[in-house]
This record gives structure tokens, sequence and C-alpha cells, in this order.
């Protein structure tokens, strides 16, 4: 699977109040949640960015609340993929869970400028920025997350779980 | 090497030794959601087609926008209620049966020590205070916790946090915690679980105790346990509604660093925005003349009965400073309750306080003391995120309800013995 889009770069300790203010957790609809996403970092985030685009941050990313909303909104927005020093943990396990991919990679976060474009290659564990020519390695998923990755996110992992069928295991089901 | 607290407890839930960093697929003793995450998790639920692993161990409380703000939020609490009818779920609250989910669910003994408890809502980790292991998760998986009954996690590695020595007056398990924060950061903790011991442990209060587990997550920690003791043990033993194991850590247990805290040193604290840690000593902050407009105290960190109790001590007989509006939000309705009884409401209506019903209300921005641009609150809540309790630019400091309580005395952020000395 390789995401290519432009990168849109923040700093540390992106939280999920940031991503999407309380104020706006009366629903749980994709749609209306990605029109508000990042809004109280980046008033204009929404409008200037394009379908696929990536986001690129610090430390800690997603730090804060449990809400799923974040990652939903993010993802519904059209976000590529985040990639970050680190991620908050509940963050980086909605992410997994909902299919939003997300990477580690500080030594990449440190060298890529906003604008760039970057080119991410998720089975490879690449990611090359178009921009400036340079490429990064990252860790390539635990065997057991990227088993819920390829059936798709969780739900779909643990209807197979619930059907008792395990000969998909395998199988690579990226929607 | 021994076992850490976390890892005996997975060990038990997952029917095989765990070691930090295995993945692992673990039994759940009790689940939860709230009303806004609550919406999400059935989704997925009726999507996996399948039975309630356990009715008896699920709760859904509707306490963040409630009673319903607004009409949309009406419309999410209708969605989890005609949901828990459906399949008349024991454990559902609304109305006047509830108070803030980390205060209440305690107090109902429907968590207990040696618990996996896995919660919609980041401040699960409160239960850690009964040497359960609790953490946060999302939506999703609480969804599908709910027809498996198990969940999926990595076996964190623990940081051991030993405080020893005794308190000052004024210090309370909010400056235990906020001191720690300030100390390693807001992901100082990061992927791990805490483990709280000493003497300045053991001799807290539970109500305190819960405080501090509530704010482990603020270092990006995973769970935030102590060792269960007699007062755990007293704690429980009325309330439990069913059976629980008490487990300890192994004393060679294989810890990812200890830390040692002189508790004497430590002073009230005040976190400064936008970060919890972001922390200055009270008494400095008192110096620095930061006007406030409002005071929160409430929350599932700070709105338990000593909590409000501490509040009233520094407001006995004085007045809430003109212009401040000071919001008090019992956690809970029994706490709503013996306040009342006590005496400690009408000492907090008499200085000039609001009272509202059990509810999360301000402490994310969502209903019942929302801040206008500008405006600076001090609240005894656990977040100072930018946004957190309404406009973007307005500003919100942690701190203690006794900080929380001097500050709406004297209409700036005060240390608690400016007022009592006056
Ligand atoms: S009181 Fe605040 S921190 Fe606690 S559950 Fe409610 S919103 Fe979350």
């Amino acid at each position: 699977m390789i995401l290519r889009g432009r990168a849109w770069k923040y700093g540390d300790n992106v939280d999920t109040d940031v991503i999407i203010p309380a104020r706006y957790l009366n629903t749980s609809q994709p749609e209306e949640l990605a029109l508000h996403v990042l809004e109280d970092l980046d008033p204009e985030f929404r409008s200037k960015m394009e379908k696929g685009d990536i986001i690129v941050a610090g430390h800690n990313f997603g730090c804060g609340s449990s809400r799923e909303h974040a990652p939903i909104a993010i993802k519904a927005s059209g976000v590529g993929c985040v990639v970050a020093k680190s991620f908050a943990r509940i963050f980086y396990r909605n992410a997994i869970n909902i299919g939003l991919p997300i990477i580690e990679a500080p030594e990449a976060v440190e060298r890529i400028k906003s604008g760039d474009i970057l080119e991410i290659d998720l089975e490879n564990g690449e990611i090359r920025n178009l921009s400036s020519g340079e490429s990064f390695r990252f860790k390539a998923f635990p065997p057991f997350l990227m088993e819920i990755l390829r059936a798709g996110g969780l739900v779909e992992y643990t209807k197979r779980r619930l059907r008792g069928d395990n000969r998909e295991k395998g199988s690579r089901n990226t929607r | 090497m021994g076992l850490t607290l976390s890892e005996k407890i997975l060990s038990e839930k997952a029917g095989r030794k765990v070691r930090a960093g295995d993945f692992i697929q673990a039994k759940v003793d009790f689940l939860l959601m709230n009303d806004i995450t609550a919406p999400i998790s059935i989704k997925v639920f009726r999507e996996l087609d399948a039975k309630i692993f356990d009715k008896s161990r699920v709760a859904i409380i509707l306490d963040h926008f409630t009673p319903n703000k607004d009409i949309k939020a009406a419309e999410q609490c209708k969605f989890s209620r005609e949901f828990a009818e459906e399949k008349k779920l024991p454990y559902f609250f609304e109305g006047g049966k509830v108070g803030v989910e980390h205060c209440l669910l305690p107090e109902l003994g429907l968590v207990l020590p040696g618990d996996l408890v896995i919660g919609a809502d980041s401040h699960t980790c409160t239960y850690g205070a009964l040497g359960a292991f609790a953490t946060g998760v999302g939506s999703t998986d609480a969804g599908v916790a709910m027809a498996t009954g198990d969940v999926w996690l990595r076996v964190p590695e623990t940081l051991k946090l030993i405080y020893e020595g005794e308190r000052d007056p004024w210090v309370m398990g909010k400056d235990l915690i906020l001191h720690t924060i300030g100390d390693i950061g807001v992901s100082g903790a990061l992927y791990m679980a805490m483990e709280f011991h000493g003497d300045a442990i053991s001799s807290l209060p539970m109500s305190d105790r819960f405080t501090m587990s509530n704010m482990a997550i603020e270092a990006g920690a995973k769970a935030g346990l102590m060792p269960v003791d007699e007062k755990t043990i007293e704690y429980v033993k009325e309330r439990a509604k069913r059976n629980y194991q008490v487990m300890e850590a192994d004393d060679n247990a294989n810890y990812r660093k200890v830390k040692k805290y002189k508790v004497e040193k430590i002073e009230p604290l005040v976190a400064f925005p936008h970060l919890p840690s972001n922390v200055k000593e009270a008494r400095n902050a008192a110096r620095m003349n930061i006007k406030i407009n409002q005071v929160f105290i409430g929350s599932c960190t700070n709105g338990r009965y000593e909590d409000l109790k501490t509040a009233a001590e520094v407001l006995q007989g004085r007045e809430v400073a003109e212009h401040v509006r000071l919001i008090v939000l019992p956690c809970s309705p029994s706490v709503y309750l013996r306040a009342l009884k006590n005496g400690v409401l009408e000492t907090l209506i008499s200085a000039g306080a609001v009272i509202g019903p059990p509810s999360c209300g301000p402490c994310l921005g969502g209903h019942l003391g929302i801040l206008a641009a500008g405006e600076r609150t001090i609240a005894t809540t656990n977040r100072n995120f930018v946004g957190r309790m309404g406009h973007p630019k307005s500003e919100v400091y942690l701190a203690n309800p006794a900080v929380a309580a001097a500050s709406a005395v004297m209409g700036r952020i005060a240390h608690p013995e400016e007022v009592m000395r006056s």
C-alpha cells in the first residue's frame, strides 16, 4: 500500500482537544466531525488540505481523551496517514482499530518540512520525501497488529474470530 | 525476575504468565462507556451481531453532557438509553442515579482489586487506586469487548514511583501527582504503567489515591496502580458486588525505572496553561497576581466528598470575591447527599458557590460553566489543554480543592495559608 501526499507539520503533544474539540462531540457522524478537524490548532487546516495529505507531528500525538472521534475526524477529512515521533497510546490503538495508518518515525519527522511531498510504503516500511530526495525507514508493525490491520480493522478481525474463521488470517485485505 | 502488579494481573487475565512487551488477549472483568463514547461502541457491537458477554459487567453512564445540554446530546443519550432498555442492562445510569463515571463505579463496588477494567474513557485508570489494572480504550475496543469479553493489550513496562515522608497540611494527592507529571512530563510514562508506593501513599485517604491514579494518563501512562492495603479493603468490603482477588507486585519485579520523591519538599502546586506538566508552586503563583473569572471544583479528579469538605474548610465564613463564579459539582449523588447532610453545601452556598448536578460539566468544556475568550479559571480537574473548558483563547489552571477555594476568595490564584490567616 503506497500513500502519497503533502506534509502538514505540527509540534509535540497535539492533543485530542485540538484535534476535535469537545464542543463538537455531541455527534459521532464522521463527516460532521471532519468539518472541525484540528480546528483549535490550525483553523485553516481543513480548507487548505487535500485528500491524501499527511499530518507530520512531534512526540505524544493524540494525547488526552480516549475519544475515537479524533482519529475518525482525521480519517474522514481525507488525511492519508499520520507520521509522528511518538503517539499517545489510546490514540495509537484507536487508529489501528479503525484502520487509520499511523507511523512512528522520529528521524523522518526531524527532516520533513511542511509542504514536502511524501510517499509512504506501508508494507516495506519506507518514507520517501520526494521534495528533498531523502528516504527513511520505519519499524514495521508487530505481527499481532498487522493481523488486525490486514483484516481492515478490529471489527472485521473480530467478526472472523467470532466465526472461528482462521483460514483468512494471512490474507491481505486492505480497504 | 518477579512480576510487576500489572504483569501479575494481566497474567491472570490472559491465562498464562506474561511479561512486558507481550501482546495478549485478556479477559475483561468490567467494561464501561459514557454518553459520548457509547454510541460508537453500540454501533460496533451491533455490527458484530453477537450477545453481550456478561450484562452484570457492563455499565453505561450518561455523565458528560447531562442533564442533556442540547438536542444533539439528548439524541445521543436516547440512543444509548434505547440500547440499555433493549438489552436490559442492569448498570445504566442517568437522571438522579448518575455521577461522574470514575467516582460512581468504585463507590458502587462495581470495580474491584485485581480486576482488569477497560473503559471507553481515558480516565478509566482511576481504578488503579484499588489495585486494579484499569485502562482507557476507544469506542471500537469497548464495542468489541462487549461482545467478546476480552481485549487486546500490549503488556506495559512499569515505572515505579516511591513517595516518602510527611505531607505539608495543604498538600493533597493532587499535588503529588502534579509534581510527578511536572517532573517526568506529559509523555514521561508513555506506553507504561505507573506503580505508586511508599509511606506517603499508605497515609493518603482513598479519595486522594483516586486523584493520583486518575491523572496517570496525564503522564501518558496506560494505568496507575497502587498496592492494596487495609484502607483499600475497608473501602471495598462494604461495597463489593462480587468476589475479588488481591494481587501484589513481587519484590524482585522488573521495573523500567524506579523514582523516589521526598514528600516534605512538595508544596501545593498549580499547573499553568496549557499542559498539566507546566507546574509552579502555589506560593509563587500567588505572587504573580493572576486574576481569575471562575473557579471549578468537581470532576473525577477532585469532586469527592473529601474534596468538597476541604474547599468548605477554606471557604467557611468567607466569601467568594466579586466577579468570580465558583461552580461546585459534587461527583456523585451520594457525595451530593453527604455534603448536603453534613452542612458542606451550606457552607459553600453561603460563601457564594453555585452548586450544580453531578456531571462532568465544564471539565471538558461541555456545559455548566464554559469560558469566554480571555477568561481564566482555576479548576480541580485534570487537563488544561487549549480550549478544554471553552473558548480556545481561555485559560485553565489546575490545582487541589484548597488552592482553588482560596483563589475563589482572593479573586486571584492564591495559597490557602493567605486566606486562613486573614
Ligand atoms: S470529569 Fe472530566 S475528566 Fe472526568 S470523566 Fe468527566 S470529562 Fe472526563
